[in-house]
């Protein structure tokens, strides 16, 4: 199976392209990094392979099939900031179990605690969030994975807590992963290729 | 009118003078205190008064037994994960913490004890913030205007020289300065962050955070930034949770973890397997770096409301014995660092 994005275009503002005929493609299991300059489009080439961005030139498929707007989506993103990415008036279990119920095996697998289930997202740190959005991202559905700087804001030790989880299960699962970070030893260490946007992207 | 003019003058040449004495006086002193820590942060202890169900209270204690120096023209890294209260140290020397902090101990501002009342006079003057996002900047309000912030009318001509001076040493364009935050990109709000600091001649510069989200150029940039002001004398505290970046301009290191000081380490220390490194602690932070070992302790840092009797770092320790679970270990000092750990000769 392969994530296609073919002659992506896009710009917040008229004539004022970010992305300019972007192709990216992603493999079934791949681990691809994604490296650019801040303020260069990464995150919204991300936001749009996920589905969060609607109005792009280009298409964006999976085997060739356009991905349905309705249902479970296979490509799931990840954000930098999870406080951002949870409703601070739920609790974790809720927040954890929207999409559906997370098996206990990924819970383990990311040190997820029973106890933290009953907490508000304000009582865990940066990390401790980042692990329940990766555990519920990673649904058995999940086909493809977006880590949008997911351990930027993490010190070393979660981030390597983190990513061993990430890269266990996805290889369990043939999950494909697109790494966008700016540290390139992490990029070094985690993916099979990397590709830098200045290269893909004609603006 | 030409009377006053006289006078102004008259004014003006006594205040040269007094501020020349005042200038030789405060080399001397220089000199005398170089040696001396600007900021000393001695065993101080912050909890947070909780309410917890209708109206019993509880004690979130956040940061306790926590020491650090920090030296003219030296920085001080301050490494830890997040919720270690690195940014509670820096809220408490700045005396921004909110009204239901409980601070004890004790902390030192150039040999006089910094109160509450001390720190609001002296803060934005000689004690400097460099916040860490443009969130902090008032999204209403031009670039330059913040930049100065409130200055008496007759100052301002001179303190707009001084901001386009800064602004072109940054390399920002005068046209930024009538732009608001969300116009700014990332690396150019982090210059604009940093010469708010620069513009009122601080000499304690705390910066929370500065470096995550840059790409490569712009986070060496930013660093050399830090590098100027202390070569200029500044005393710098760095606060961030990437070991590279501190290790890059650092002079010492102080790791945090679940709200006290573990380790103070220099930073010639940090080589090879981390041998030369005291704390187990520290020595896993630098073994889980990508570029090295990328290899991850098991267990999480102990929540806040969870009471640890002796070590702080017990559970996730390899080499804990009988003596660690109890009581705190005391601050030893191991070749030229400072360590609080039982396993250290």
């Amino acid at each position: 199976m392969c994530l296609k994005s073919e002659n992506i275009s896009f710009g917040y503002k008229r004539n004022n392209l970010i992305l300019n005929n972007v192709n990216i493609s992603l493999d079934s299991g791949e681990v691809l990094g994604l490296v650019g300059d801040s303020g260069s489009g990464k995150s919204t080439l991300c936001k749009i392979l996920a589905g969060y961005e609607n109005n792009y030139e280009g298409n964006v498929s999976i085997d060739g099939k356009e991905i349905p707007s309705k249902g479970y989506n296979p490509v799931q993103l990840v954000f930098q900031h999870p406080e951002k990415a949870v409703n601070p008036k739920w609790k974790m279990k809720d927040i954890l179990n929207e999409g559906q119920n997370v098996s206990q095996n990924i819970l383990d697998s990311f040190g997820i605690k029973k106890n933290w289930l009953n907490r508000w997202p304000n009582e865990l740190s940066g990390g401790e969030l980042q692990r329940f959005a990766l555990a519920r991202a990673l649904g058995p559905k999940t086909k493809y994975l977006i880590a949008d700087e997911i351990t930027t804001m993490l010190d070393a030790i979660t981030q390597a807590q983190i990513w061993n989880t990430v890269l266990d299960i996805v290889e369990e699962m043939s999950i494909g992963v697109l790494v966008v970070s700016h540290e390139k030893n992490l990029i070094k260490k985690l993916c099979h290729d990397v590709v830098y946007l200045g290269d893909i992207n004609n603006v | 009118m030409r009377k006053q003019f006289e006078i102004n003058s008259q004014e003006k040449n006594e205040t040269k003078a007094n501020e020349t004495k005042a200038n030789e006086t405060k080399a001397n002193e220089i000199k005398a205190n170089e040696t001396k820590a600007l900021l000393k942060v001695e065993d101080i202890s912050l909890s947070f008064i909780q309410y917890a169900s209708g109206l019993r209270q509880t004690e979130l204690k956040v940061i306790s037994n926590l020491s650090i120096e920090a030296y003219r023209g030296k920085i001080l890294a301050v490494v830890g994960s997040s919720g270690s209260g690195k940014s509670l140290l820096a809220h408490a020397i700045l005396g921004i913490l909110p009204s239901n902090a409980k601070l004890d101990g004790k902390i030192e501002y150039n040999g006089q004890e910094l109160t509450q009342a001390k720190k609001e006079e002296i803060r934005g003057k000689e004690i400097a913030l460099v916040p860490q996002s443009i969130t902090y900047l008032d999204p209403l309000m031009r670039i330059s205007n913040q930049v100065i912030g409130c200055v008496e009318e007759k100052n301002e001509g001179l303190m707009k020289k001084i901001q386009r001076e800064i602004f072109q040493r940054y390399d920002l364009k005068p046209d930024v300065e009538r732009m608001f935050p969300y116009e700014l990109s990332g690396g150019m709000s982090r210059r604009v962050l940093v010469s708010t600091a620069v513009m009122s001649s601080a000499k304690l510069i705390i910066a929370d955070e500065p470096t995550p989200g840059l790409d490569e150029k712009t986070l060496s940039e930013t660093l050399s930034y830090f590098k100027d002001m202390a070569n200029k004398g500044c005393a710098v505290i760095l606060i961030t949770h990437d070991i590279e970046a501190a290790l890059k301009i650092s002079d010492k290191i102080a790791v945090f973890y679940a709200g006290t000081v573990l380790e103070v380490a220099n930073v010639e220390d940090f080589k090879n397997n981390g041998e030369n490194l005291r704390h187990p602690y520290t020595r896993a932070l630098w073994n889980a770096l990508p570029q090295n070992k990328f290899q991850a302790i098991k267990g999480h840092q102990p929540m806040q409301d969870e009471v640890v009797d002796g070590c702080i770092f017990y559970e996730r320790c390899s080499k804990k014995n009988d003596l660690c679970s109890k009581g705190i270990p005391q601050f030893k000092r191991v070749n030229g660092g400072v360590v609080r750990c039982n396993n250290v000769s």
